[in-house]
């Protein structure tokens, strides 16, 4: 359905994320965002592999960011339906809190994103047994590191400074439970040379190729970013 | 509303509004033609953007080396912190501590005024000397409010935990000046992921979440109430138009103030950070 304001955004010329810049992005503008969406420049495009992020812009980064967050909600709700054997009472007050956090961090994106939201991800998690303490912690430690160099990496990508800093206010918390699954692994593990450059001391950061190819490996709805560079295998 | 009324209000006071407004103009233009149909909820966000753009104080916004300088100020004096702690050696700091967290902290602060120095001096920019700091947050008077903090391992940690924290919200306030730099950003956005690793292990340390849960009311959860202005803001609740308190949470129709306020970190202005500790732990001159 085409509607004459959507004849008129058009017209305009307008780069989406100039007026998303003008227009903030949020509840009150997810009407206007909805009827957006259904211009053909604007759709989160369906590959045969699954969902592609789509035009280079800020969407498709705060689409990788739901997408990220889409994965870690999904693996702690897990975590937390079948804690792992012997888990203690304060790793199950952690890990119910790092659970709501990204439970809040995939809702915030999903609310904010409208219309633009790419669809609900159906995460595979057969590679993880849930009940072994060592297997969950490794994999969230996997997927905290990569979400935090995720973030650092893709943070040059953003043109609006509202969204750079919504990815910052965010990243930091990643960072914040990264080091503590890191430390609950191995105490003092918090900052290793895995994921620092000891040289300078700064956190690794990552492309959006290399992090879905490691968030592929969890999803059965593979996600790629073609105008980045990546094709989901 | 009537947007253009507002403006030629505007012009009546200042005649070069449409030139302050000037890439801006398009935008105008353009709201008006697709007018009140779809336009109507969003405008008012568009007009306070506008005009908080056009009028924001352009010439103060700091260069990349100002920025750089800025956050070599507040490593130099973490840097300071930690191996003033590491030379007590164990009289102050119990050596499974100093081996699994703060020989890690204190490499990594040294590592960081390096690294700026040099991105610094790479940019053809001079970096600032050294402050003149006090760890007792005395103004030189080496007898402020953690007058033992070289001394109570407690009063340490708890200095520890503030620089930590103020540290990654300090940063965070940073980014915007530094939007699409790919290099100068990243290297910031990656100190800051570093600083929020240290953040997380103190407070495990110090027996607190490693993340900063605030009240409704009160960002600050340390305990510590000299150091409110350092968490202000943390209290928040509202991410770009969104309250995040009235999203779904894993477990109900909503989100405690507890989780909404732990799940994003908050900025601090450097003219608060430097408001907190000049005249504290960065002796005035």
């Amino acid at each position: 359905m085409k509607t004459e304001s959507q004849e008129s955004i058009s017209d305009a010329n307008m780069a989406r994320r100039s007026f998303l810049r003008y227009a903030g992005v949020g509840v009150a503008s997810i009407g206007l965002l909805a009827t957006a969406a259904c211009h053909k420049d604007h759709q989160v495009t369906p590959t045969p592999n699954g969902v592609d992020l789509g035009a280079k812009n800020d969407f498709a980064i705060l689409n990788y960011a739901y997408a990220l967050e889409q994965l870690e909600a999904a693996f702690y709700l897990q975590v937390a339906a079948t804690p792992f054997s012997g888990i203690t009472t304060a790793e199950t007050k952690l890990l119910t809190d790092i659970r709501d956090h990204e439970v809040l961090h995939r809702e915030f994106f999903k609310a904010a994103l409208g219309a633009k939201a790419i669809p609900d991800l159906t995460p595979d998690f057969s590679s993880i047994d849930f009940s072994s303490r060592a297997k969950v912690l490794a994999a969230a430690k996997a997927f905290e590191d990569t979400g935090v160099t995720a973030y650092d990496g893709a943070g040059y990508l953003i043109e609006s400074p509202d969204y750079l800093l919504i990815a910052g206010k965010i990243v930091s918390v990643e960072a914040r439970h990264a080091a503590l699954i890191s430390n609950m692994i191995t105490p003092g593990s918090f900052a290793g040379a895995d994921v620092i450059d000891t040289s300078n001391s700064l956190n690794k950061s990552a492309t959006i190729a290399e992090v879905l190819k490691i968030a592929n490996g969890f999803l059965k709805t593979k996600v790629s970013a073609i105008n980045y560079g990546y094709v989901a295998s | 509303m009537n947007l253009f009324n507002i403006i030629d209000e505007i012009e009546n006071i200042d005649p070069e509004v449409y030139g302050k407004l000037s890439q801006r103009r398009d935008v105008i233009k353009n709201i008006a033609s697709f007018g009140s149909k779809v336009a109507v909820a969003a405008l008012p966000f568009a007009v306070g953007t506008m005009f908080k753009k056009a009028y924001a104080a352009d010439a103060s916004a700091p260069s990349v080396v100002d920025v750089l300088n800025y956050a070599l100020t507040l490593e130099y004096l973490e840097s300071t912190f930690y191996n003033a702690g590491k030379d007590k050696g164990s009289a102050l700091i119990p050596a499974a501590a100093a081996t699994q967290y703060f020989n890690q902290v204190t490499t990594d602060e040294n590592n960081h005024v390096t690294f700026l120095t040099s991105v610094i001096k790479s940019l053809g920019g001079t970096p600032v000397s050294k402050p003149e700091i006090d760890l007792t947050a005395g103004n030189g008077s080496g007898s402020g409010p953690f007058a033992d903090v070289l001394t109570n391992y407690a009063t340490f940690l708890a200095v520890a935990q503030v620089f930590e924290d103020t540290g990654v919200r300090a940063y965070k306030g940073q980014a915007g000046f530094l939007l699409k730099n790919q290099v100068v950003l990243t290297a910031a956005l990656s100190i800051h992921a570093v600083e929020a690793r240290h953040a997380s292990a103190i407070r495990q340390i110090r027996s607190q979440t490693p993340w900063i849960t605030s009240t409704a009311g009160l960002g600050n959860d340390t305990g510590i109430a000299l150091v409110n202005g350092n968490y202000d803001g943390e209290q928040n609740v509202k991410q770009s138009t969104v309250d995040v308190t009235t999203l779904k949470s894993a477990t109900s129709s909503s989100t405690s103030v507890a989780v909404a306020t732990a799940a994003f970190d908050e900025p601090l202005s450097s003219t608060q950070v430097l408001a907190l500790l000049q005249g504290s732990f960065l002796v005035k001159k």
